[in-house]
């Protein structure tokens, strides 16, 4: 079962931008496109545990701002140079507000 | 009998709904606000624009009703809904109902600023609305339109049309969001400014000023628009005040099920104030859906709605603009854009499953049904996706014009930087014969200095040649472009463009948002150009630049205060020293750069710790920038036996002089007081080492990857001219690197020879330099740190959005 919850709305994060949600899974990083879809990833690049959120949003990719992986925000999949995936959350936006499935959030396998 | 049927508002969507029941199966009492029957509002912006008459948009008159037996109450708000004993009541009493239909459309959302009350402020929502902007139109003056979406810009056209002068206050980045993209958007404007209509993005209006009537809007920043008559169209709200009132539910618009029902016995809702599935819709075509569910529903018969895919377009003549789809929501989407700079087409589709979701379209939307349809009929397109682009009539390959952006520039347009030599002078020279490179070069000295612009000059050839083998275009830059820097440098000159999306448009970029190679370059060159006009855009800063702070592997940050010249104070260190116990920095480091650095201070700290640090007077060392980071000295002349000047004095000047400045790469610079060189200034983007006779100032040394001795750049007697040949050498070097060469990789391009003419010969080149410099520092000679840091403009950023450890750990 979902359960969305309210995190924010959506002017609070900029255009090809992220923010970061602190979970007991550890942080997830929250993007907003150029077109407004927003997408929930681990905030952690499989490369060396870059911090995703502070990377340039480019389509509905990233680039990890440490070592330049490009991570899709769709899938979580590494799209080069190297290879992995990242954990992705439900999240959707209604209203204007974002909602995070937090039934994801507390899957124990979730991390 | 025939059952009452009692319907409040007469819009467009309860005059479908009255057009579907056919006469006589109900006694029909119809109540509308407005005094006056249903009319075509979308016509209102040709009324407004004076392009029609209100009577030529009228769709059910007097007669129509008569026909058809309907009571009409005109000029009659309903003001409450008894549904206990199922009537409606009126200022003239009440009126009971079988079955009750809420139709009461949406009303101008007038944002919540001081003065939104003042006359002269109007909505544009009906024909009052319309007659009140017709009669200020008449009177002439300043329009400020506050909103940039579809109504918005209907109306700015309309005023326009009318004689006024109109500025459009959008508060988003572009025009029309919603809809558009960013290249879309960018088209748009473009096309309003042609016009002579003002638009401001990122405008936050705060006030509305005025004693009597509305006279100037008021924006956060300070900026001051005076008006005449201000138009609010920054948004609609679903008009459900009766459905709540009356305890029917409600979400964002009144809540419907699929057959139109709300949560009421015996009431219905359609139109723009009724929500069905979450959704509330804004244009016609879903609504027009609506009133056929309900007739059907009404008559009894089982009918569900289905939300339908909607685009939109802009009634706006001489604008073709076509969106479509959701844009919203969803994975595995891919994107397909096609560029035509020369005719300002821009066309973005965005692609799932092998299936059209969206379509953005500018400048020719001949083929938008054809796109359209695909999208509805969710058809297939694997087959045809590598031409699916080009529309319908494409045949052949699905190559675009090589040649298209420099056929677009105008004779004026200047290619070669250098000689001062536009692109007419070099067709003329191609027309009158010079049929090669060489040949161009001789007669008009295009390309025959840095070279730079050579690729730009080969295309020229191509392009009025018409020679098939046109030679490739150098390297992109990125995938997202065939441009190289330089040809993206030069044209971002010659055609004025002046923001990011004007750039992709213009030079036909691959993607609609580029990526995280091309947009730094992209802002670096036009905050380089435009110092002035061009708004820094944070998403396209790589992170260190973004948060003013080096992002460490752990994802921590190290801050590296700046010490001018490499001096510091008994105060300042104690101010570190205070900073790094508060803040718990692990780790305090002497840097190769004469200053010290904090490590691992967390993000949501760095306001915090800059605020202290600006209070001991400590400003940003930019040690995350492309820009000038340290110039390290030696104590020189005030201390040392051999000092032959006062080195540290200089380097404090220069650094003073030089620091906030971007650059397409980092500068470092340093000063030694003699030929010992203690501050080892020969390694250096730029050295000075003083000696007796004067100061030798060199350039383009390296001591990183790779290790180079700098080259003699001149000798002066003078700081004063030190610091002219630091500012011009450092401009050039702004205005002509590509973006990440330092110093010594761009000199190596260009030749030493070509600097030394531009910065030490030739004194005007030089003096003009300087000029440049100096505007370009009234912006960025400024610590960011100070202004980051104040509480007010603390962007929310810096912490978390939200703190789930605590709710989900229970
Ligand atoms: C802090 C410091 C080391 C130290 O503790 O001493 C340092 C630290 C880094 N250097 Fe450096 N460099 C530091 C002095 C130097 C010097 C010596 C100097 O400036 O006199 C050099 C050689 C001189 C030169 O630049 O030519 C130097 C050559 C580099 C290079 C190679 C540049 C090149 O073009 O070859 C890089 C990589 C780059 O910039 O792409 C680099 C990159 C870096 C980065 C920014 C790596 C990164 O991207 O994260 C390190 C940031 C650490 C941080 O978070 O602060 N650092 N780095 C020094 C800061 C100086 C300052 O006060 O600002
Ligand atoms: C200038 C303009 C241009 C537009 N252009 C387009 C376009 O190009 N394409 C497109 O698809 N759509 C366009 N629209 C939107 C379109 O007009 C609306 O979607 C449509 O009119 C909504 O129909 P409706 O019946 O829900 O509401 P409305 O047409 O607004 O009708 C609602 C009526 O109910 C009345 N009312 C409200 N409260 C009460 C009450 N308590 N008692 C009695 N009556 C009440 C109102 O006065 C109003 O007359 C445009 C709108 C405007 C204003
Ligand atoms: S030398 Fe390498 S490891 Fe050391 S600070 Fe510079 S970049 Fe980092
Ligand atoms: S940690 Fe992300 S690329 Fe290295």
């Amino acid at each position: 079962m979902s359960s969305w919850i309210d995190i924010a709305a959506l002017e609070d994060i900029p255009p090809r931008g992220a923010r970061v949600i602190r979970t007991p899974q550890g942080c997830v990083a929250v993007f907003r496109t150029g077109d407004d879809r927003v997408f929930a990833l681990e905030d952690r690049c499989p490369h060396r545990n870059g911090p995703l959120s502070e990377g340039i949003v480019h389509g509905t990719s990233v680039t990890c701002p440490l070592h330049n992986w490009v991570i899709s925000l769709e899938t979580g999949q590494v799209g080069g140079p190297g290879e992995g995936t990242v954990e992705t959350y439900g999240i959707r936006v209604e209203n204007g507000r974002i909602l995070l499935d937090e039934a994801r959030l507390r899957r124990p396998d979730a991390a | 009998m025939a059952k009452k049927l009692v319907v409040i508002g007469a819009g467009m969507a309860s005059g479908r709904l009255l057009e579907e029941l056919e006469p006589g199966r109900f006694d029909i009492t119809l109540f509308g606000a407005e005094p006056r029957g249903n009319y075509n509002r979308i016509l209102l912006t040709p009324v407004l624009a004076g392009e029609r008459e209100f009577e030529e948009i009228v769709t059910h008159d007097d007669a129509w009703y008569r026909r058809r037996g309907i009571a009409t109450r005109f000029g009659e708000p309903v003001l409450r809904i008894d549904r206990r004993q199922k009537r409606v009541i009126t200022a003239r009493g009440a009126t009971p109902y079988d079955k009750l239909v809420i139709a009461t459309g949406s009303a101008s959302f007038f944002i919540p600023v001081q003065g939104n009350d003042l006359p002269g402020v109007v909505g544009f929502r009906d024909l009052d609305d319309v007659e009140q902007m017709r009669a200020a139109a008449r009177a002439g003056g300043r329009a400020v339109v506050i909103g940039g979406g579809l109504l918005g810009l209907e109306a700015a056209a309309a005023l326009h049309r009318q004689g006024m002068e109109v500025t459009v206050l959008h508060l988003m980045e572009h025009l029309m969001e919603r809809q558009l993209d960013p290249a879309a958007g960018y088209l748009l404007q473009k096309e309003f400014e042609g016009r002579g209509i003002r638009v401001v993005c990122k405008a936050h209006t705060t006030a509305i000023l005025g004693k009597e009537r509305a006279e100037a809007v008021l924006l956060e920043d300070g900026a001051l628009f005076p008006a005449d008559l201000v138009v609010m169209a920054a948004g609609i709200r679903p008009e459900t005040r009766l459905a709540t009132e009356a305890g029917i539910r409600v979400e964002r618009g009144i809540w419907v099920d699929d057959a139109m029902r709300t949560s009421a016995e015996d009431i219905h809702a359609l139109g723009e104030c009724a929500e069905h599935a979450g959704v509330v819709y804004g244009l016609v075509a879903p609504l027009f859906d609506m009133a056929e569910v309900l007739a059907k529903t009404l008559r009894g018969e089982e009918a569900a709605f289905v939300p339908p895919v909607v685009s939109t377009r802009l009634k706006v003549s001489g604008v073709d603009l076509f969106s479509a789809g959701d844009f919203s929501e969803g994975a595995g989407r891919e994107e397909i854009v096609f560029r035509d700079p020369a005719r300002g087409i821009y066309r973005r589709l965005v692609v799932e499953d092998a299936r059209i979701s969206g379509i953005v379209m500018y400048g020719e939307t001949a083929d938008s049904g054809w796109f359209f349809d695909k999208l509805k009929s969710g058809e297939d397109i694997s087959a045809i996706r590598e031409r699916l682009i080009f529309g319908p009539a494409f045949q052949g390959s699905g190559e675009t014009d090589p040649l298209a952006s420099v056929r677009a520039l105008s004779a004026e347009a200047e290619i070669c930087g250098c000689n001062g030599v536009c692109k007419g002078e070099i067709v003329e020279a191609i027309r009158a014969g010079a049929g090669d490179l060489a040949a161009v070069r001789e007669r008009t000295g295009a390309s025959a200095s840095c070279g730079s612009c050579t690729g730009l000059v080969e295309r020229l050839l191509a392009a009025t040649l018409g020679t098939e083998a046109a030679p490739p275009a150098p390297a992109g830059i990125c995938p997202c472009t065939d441009h190289g820097h330089q040809d993206i440098r030069r044209l971002i000159r010659a055609r004025a463009l002046k923001s990011i999306p004007a750039v992709m448009q213009e030079m036909g970029w691959k993607t609609s948002c580029g990526c995280h190679i091309c947009r730094p370059a992209l802002n670096y060159y036009l905050l380089c150009e435009w110092p002035l006009e061009y708004a820094d855009d944070a998403q396209s800063r790589l992170v260190n630049e973004r948060n003013h702070a080096n992002i460490q592997k752990d994802g921590t940050y190290s801050v590296v205060p700046r010490m001018w010249g490499g001096i510091t104070t008994p105060a300042e260190l104690r101010a570190i020293a205070d900073a790094a116990e508060k803040y718990d920095v692990p780790t305090v480091h002497i840097t190769g750069g004469q200053r010290i650095d904090l490590l691992g201070v967390k993000k949501e700290d760095l306001p915090a710790i800059w605020a202290d640090l600006n209070a001991a007077g400590l400003v940003s060392g930019h040690a995350y920038a492309k820009g000038l980071r340290t110039v390290k000295t030696c104590v020189g002349s005030e201390h040392c036996r051999f000092g032959t000047r006062d080195s540290t004095g200089l380097g404090i000047r220069l650094e003073k002089v030089l620091w906030g400045s971007w650059t397409p790469h980092k500068v470092k610079m340093a000063v030694s007081g003699c030929p010992r060189n203690c501050a080892e200034a020969t390694c250096k983007d730029l050295g000075v080492v003083c000696v007796e006779s004067g100061y030798q100032v060199s350039v383009a040394g390296a001591a990183g990857m790779e290790v180079k001795q700098t080259e003699p750049l001149a000798t002066v007697e003078t700081e004063e001219e030190v610091i002219e040949l630091a500012c011009a050498f450092l401009q050039l070097y702004r205005e002509s690197a590509d973006y990440l060469d330092r110093p010594y990789k761009w000199v190596a391009k260009v030749g030493m020879d070509w600097v030394i003419e531009r910065v030490v010969t030739d004194r005007e080149s030089r003096a003009a330099l300087v000029r440049r410099f100096e505007i370009s520092q009234s912006v960025h000679r400024r610590d960011p740190w100070a202004e980051l840091a104040r509480p007010e403009s603390r962007p929310r950023s810096w912490s978390p959005l939200a703190d789930l450890t605590t709710e989900a750990a229970e």
